[in-house]
């Protein structure tokens, strides 16, 4: 068989693909969450007319553009995709996937792009209004983006409202039914709060790392860390929740994944154990070296004491996801929620105690948690996407029926170079986001006209750079 | 089925469509990284960038609507088209990168190599993405394999003499456009130069344009009836003619000052009527020669769920991108850019 470095090209299309859009989905996260916060920052400096707002917006937007070209140039790669990489696919599924697909573009990206030029240059230009117009038409387009591809995603895993036609294609019989599947109102819900979770978790971390250098402006970063973690007190409660809602869901139409999450190799009846860790040990069909609580996991899944539940030893080997990473990066998930919820927590606590601006464990911790809420969620996609293998549409089609007929030396050649460039091109733009990062909100001049001009002029960098290293005396 | 038939005719022409709005409208910020190495000056290209700084993002989406449109309302032609041209739109997705990420990393550089480094990434992400670009239309025009339900040629059809031809026509066209959209942007010294950028550009564009259009219908039988045969031609001789008119109305505007946003305008009319011959070209085959757009065209319910938002969102997405235009109208000014 055709092989690159040992691996078939339906393989390699497969790392491809979850490569391309692991990284991809970093951005678009990270500016869903972003675009709110932002819009909401300028919406309080419009109301109170608090300059410190207007310090964080104009601070967090060069973050924002940042991500948002990132976002944008990772994206157009998975828009062509599906085409050269999943050509049977594409062809099978298009006229369901298509038109789905072609309403986010429609309603969703060209909105973000038609806006976000007004945004980041056109405060002077339109005025106050239109320019706060402009930051919620970005936000609604990230919301909207997110919208349409999770309503695509979740039909594929809970197909319904099709008919098979004779050419092999899904024939859409009811769009009402598709666009609203059985699992995208939970994938929905899920996915935008973890987007919201997880931007939180920056902008907390960049405030806390602020409070633990005491650095210049401090009234802004103190801001910044209260508002973020407000959201992380409030969010990361109800993000607990709706990941729940959607595992019983996920029980309901894909039990094979609960299986490989919860590491249920052999079926349960009279109380179902909770599997808290082990090592799955697909070959022999069992978790070993496993720790479990009995009884807890159909308290959890909504079986009951007694409750009883099939094991993957009822689906055939041919139909069982690969056990072990689904496993682990389920735990992996729910362990960083855990850990949020802790700090989030914390947080509420220190606000109460009245230590939130001087707990400077509480800020280690935040600036440690800072990426946790992107892992959780790179995490979280690869429990549910490889929990549905061995199939593209769940059921209908396999994966291994999907790809694009192209040799493995193609495949293998176009992974490699996805591989260097995007940790280069996207490594540069990651670490020009921390730089800024890195630095503080700084207050405007006190001469400086109460509208701001253009946030960023050419040569505004070096500028920036002698504001910044005199201002660190005052420290 | 008579709606239908009608339904997948529209949905042709409102790809043929989107994609010449992808095609005139980052044509010309594409073109700007082309023309960059004619502008060494850190301050020239600061001026360059930032007059597509603020809608470069809305112009590459309708590259997405291409592809998105193509793969909703034909998805068979794009299963096909997409495996034929892997490489070149592997080559193209990674040059838009470069040129993308370049925006925002080449005023976050502080090194004056790393500067260089974007300034890099984008000439060669431009030129690269506009010369794939010509390359997929001229594989796509000379025709492609097709067996059963997917692509049934080898993984180098598309290199040939008449693709790479294209190709290079793309790159010169882009820097037309891009030449023509900063002469309405940029104002004294540097006008001169563009202007001068233009003419050039507009030569080796219109000697390419001749190239292809006369090389085109030997390329197949079926393309030299349609352009040659009688009495075809008395129909579609018009578009020769009109090219014509527009080159030497081109050539006078570029010639002469004043009027800043006409040699755009006529740069356009071209590109639009080079993109009819296309059609003139392919119709009815969204893949040459042998996948017609109605063996392509998704199922019915697909298309009309579609269209219904298409024909209401296409609207509103140009008033608002016509909008976003207006904003930032006029001059740069040198001293205040966006960046």
């Amino acid at each position: 068989m055709d092989t690159f470095l040992g691996l078939d090209a339906l393989m390699l299309a497969r790392i491809q693909f979850g490569f391309t859009i692991a990284f991809h989905f970093i951005f678009p996260a990270f500016t869903i969450g972003l675009a709110s916060y932002l819009a909401v920052l300028n919406g309080i400096y419009l109301w109170t007319k608090d300059s410190r707002y207007l310090d964080l917006f104009s601070y967090w937007v060069k973050i924002f553009a940042i991500t948002f070209a990132m976002g944008v140039v990772s994206g157009i790669v998975m828009s062509y995709q599906f085409g050269t990489n999943w050509s049977v696919f594409s062809d099978r599924a298009g006229p369901i996937i298509g038109p789905l697909m072609a309403y986010e573009v429609l309603t969703a990206f060209f909105l973000e792009a038609g806006f976000l030029g007004i945004m980041l240059f056109g405060r002077d230009r339109v005025g106050p209004a239109l320019h706060m117009t402009a930051c919620l038409m970005v936000a609604a387009g990230t919301a909207i983006s997110a919208t349409w591809i999770l309503s695509v995603n979740s039909w594929m895993h809970t197909p319904v409202g099709f008919a098979m036609g004779d050419n092999g294609q899904f024939l859409p019989q009811d769009w009402w039914a598709i666009v609203f599947n059985p699992s995208f109102p939970y994938r929905l819900a899920h996915t935008l709060i973890a987007a919201y979770l997880a931007t939180a978790f920056i902008v907390g971390g960049v405030g806390a790392w602020h409070l633990l250098r005491r650095r210049a402006d401090a009234h802004g970063v103190r801001k910044m860390y209260s508002m973020a973690m407000w959201m992380a007190l409030l969010v990361a409660p109800l993000q607990i929740v709706a990941g729940h809602e959607q595992g019983l869901n996920t029980l309901e139409y894909q039990p094979p994944k609960i299986m490989a999450m919860e590491g249920h190799f052999e079926s349960h009846e009279n109380g179902i154990p909770l599997v808290l860790l082990g090592l799955p040990n697909q070959e022999e069909g069992r978790v070993d070296y496993k720790i479990e609580i009995p009884r807890v996991g159909g308290l959890i899944l909504g079986q009951g004491w007694n409750g009883s539940m099939a094991g993957l030893d009822t689906v055939p080997d041919a139909l069982e996801p690969p056990v072990a990473v689904v496993f682990w990066s389920f735990r992996v998930m729910v362990g960083l929620g855990l850990l949020m919820l802790a700090v989030g927590l914390w947080s509420g606590w220190a606000r109460w105690r009245g230590t939130l601006y001087t707990d400077r464990w509480l800020h280690r911790a935040s600036v440690l948690m800072a990426p946790a809420g992107l892992v959780a969620i790179i995490a979280g996609w690869i429990t549910t996407e490889v929990g549905r293998q061995p199939f593209t549409v769940y059921g209908e089609m396999m994966t291994a029926d999907s790809a694009s007929p192209i040799a493995a030396s193609a495949v293998g050649a176009s992974l490699m170079a996805f591989i260097v460039i995007y940790f280069a091109v996207f490594g540069a733009g990651i670490l020009y986001i921390l730089r800024l990062m890195w630095y503080p909100p700084h207050r405007r001049e006190p001469d400086a006209k109460s509208e701001p001009g253009p946030i960023r002029t050419a040569g505004s960098t070096p500028a920036q750079q002698v504001e910044e290293s005199t201002s660190q005396p005052a420290e | 089925m008579d709606i239908s038939f009608d339904l997948t005719i529209a949905w042709a022409l409102l790809l043929a469509f989107a994609v010449y709005v992808y095609v005139a409208l980052d044509g010309f910020d594409l073109g700007i990284g082309i023309l960059y190495p004619f502008f060494p000056e850190k301050r020239d290209r600061d001026l360059l960038m930032n007059s597509v700084a603020p809608v470069w993002d809305g112009n590459e989406t309708w590259l997405v609507l291409g592809g998105g449109g193509l793969f909703a309302a034909f998805p068979l032609a794009y299963a096909i088209i997409m495996p034929a041209v892997y490489p070149l739109i592997i080559a193209m997705l990674l040059a838009l990168i470069f040129r993308g990420v370049a925006f925002e990393f080449r005023f976050r550089a502080e090194h004056r190599w790393a500067q260089k480094l974007w300034d890099g990434a984008f000439i060669g992400g431009s030129v690269l993405a506009a010369f794939v670009q010509g390359v997929i239309l001229g594989a796509l025009l000379q025709g492609i394999e097709v067996d059963g339900r997917a692509y049934g040629g080898g993984w180098w059809d598309w290199l040939t003499p008449f693709t790479q031809v294209c190709g290079l026509a793309v790159v010169c066209g882009y820097a037309l456009l891009g030449a023509c959209w900063l002469n309405i942007k940029v104002e004294g010294a540097i006008q001169a130069r563009v202007r001068r950028l233009a003419r050039i550009a507009a030569l080796l564009t219109v000697g390419f344009i001749v190239a292809v259009s006369l090389w085109t219908p030997f390329l197949d039988p079926a393309y030299f009836e349609r352009w040659l045969g009688w009495p075809d031609i008395l129909k579609v001789a018009a578009v020769p003619i009109v090219v014509a008119v527009l080159i030497l109305a081109l050539g006078r505007a570029l010639l002469r000052e004043g009027r800043d946003w006409l040699p755009l305008g006529l740069a356009l009319a071209l590109f639009l009527l080079c993109f009819i011959g296309l059609g003139v070209s392919m119709w009815p085959y969204v893949i040459p020669p042998s996948v017609t757009i109605w063996d392509a065209a998704s199922p019915f319910k697909s298309q009309l769920f579609m269209f219904v938002g298409a024909v209401v969102l296409v609207p509103i997405i140009l008033a608002y991108t016509g909008y976003a235009y207006w904003v930032f109208r006029g001059k740069l000014d040198p001293e205040q850019g966006y960046h």
